[in-house]
């Protein structure tokens, strides 16, 4: 799936397009890990806005990228997330352990 | 329950054809007239119980994945994802939240999301044989009482 980036004060702001299920994660997670590592940003801002579903890969791809950030100690966020997509993370209850933010 | 359409899919179990899967269920799926959100959880589901068969079913082959569908008369839908694989030991221990096989790249919620998202969830896996899985969700009524299909065949009320 096509995965696009901006820096924006400092933080690096990542943004995928399409549907992440786990055909899409798997690059998905390969392209944005090696964008994490290769920068290390101390702020990752994951903007859902062009993602229009996601299954419980996306919360592998959250999680993922949550801990990546954190080993370095780094923050991260997730913004811009849609009504099928928060069904979903409400329903494994990752807004419990990461900021998360949802689209009117 | 009166069936009032059917279809029946088969898959090879290529992380590709996860959407396809999806796609064409909820294509089915858009005769019963549901909400956005219905659309939403049963395409979920759908990923949900292929996804399953792509990687734990058939994890180092290709192998066939059995999809069927039928909608019933008053708004069910019935989706029935069979595989020929190596089966579930412990389907309890596997419908468990974060309980996974699969490494990291997965969530261990697949099971979790099926059963939300659907209104009854079997499972039924025979070590070596492969696993079924079956899911019925009904769609709320709409307002004006009447589904697109019973509407659309033209037989007399």
């Amino acid at each position: 799936m096509k995965l696009q980036y901006v820096i924006e004060d400092g933080t690096l702001v990542l943004m995928p397009e399409g549907e992440i299920d786990h055909h899409a994660a798997q690059s998905l997670l390969a392209s944005m890990g090696a964008l994490i590592d290769a920068r290390r940003p101390m702020s990752v801002t994951l903007d859902f806005s062009g993602v229009s579903f996601m299954d419980s890969s996306g919360i592998a791809v959250i999680l993922n990228c949550y801990r990546r950030v954190g080993e370095f100690g780094g923050v991260m966020r997730v913004v811009s997330v849609a009504g099928q997509a928060r069904r979903v993370l409400n329903t494994a209850g990752v807004e419990r352990l990461v900021n998360i933010s949802y689209a009117e | 329950m009166k069936v009032i359409n059917e279809m029946r899919l088969t898959l090879t179990s290529r992380s590709a054809n996860e959407g396809l899967a999806r796609a064409a269920v909820a294509t089915l799926a858009a005769q019963l007239d549901p909400t956005l959100d219905e659309l939403g959880d049963i395409k979920t589901a759908v990923s949900e119980a292929v996804t399953n068969c792509v990687v734990h079913a058939y994890p180092d082959s290709i192998g066939r994945i059995y999809i069927m569908a039928r909608l019933f008369e008053g708004g069910v839908i019935e989706i029935a994802v069979r595989d020929t694989g190596l089966g579930i030991p412990d389907v309890e221990k596997a419908r468990k939240a974060m309980f996974t096989t699969g490494g990291s790249e997965r969530s261990g919620m697949g099971f979790t999301i099926m059963e939300s998202f659907t209104d009854s969830l079997r499972v039924r896996s025979v070590p070596g044989k492969g696993t079924t899985v079956v899911m019925r969700k009904r769609l709320a009524l709409r307002a004006s009482g009447v589904r697109a299909p019973e509407a659309e065949t033209g037989n007399p009320a």
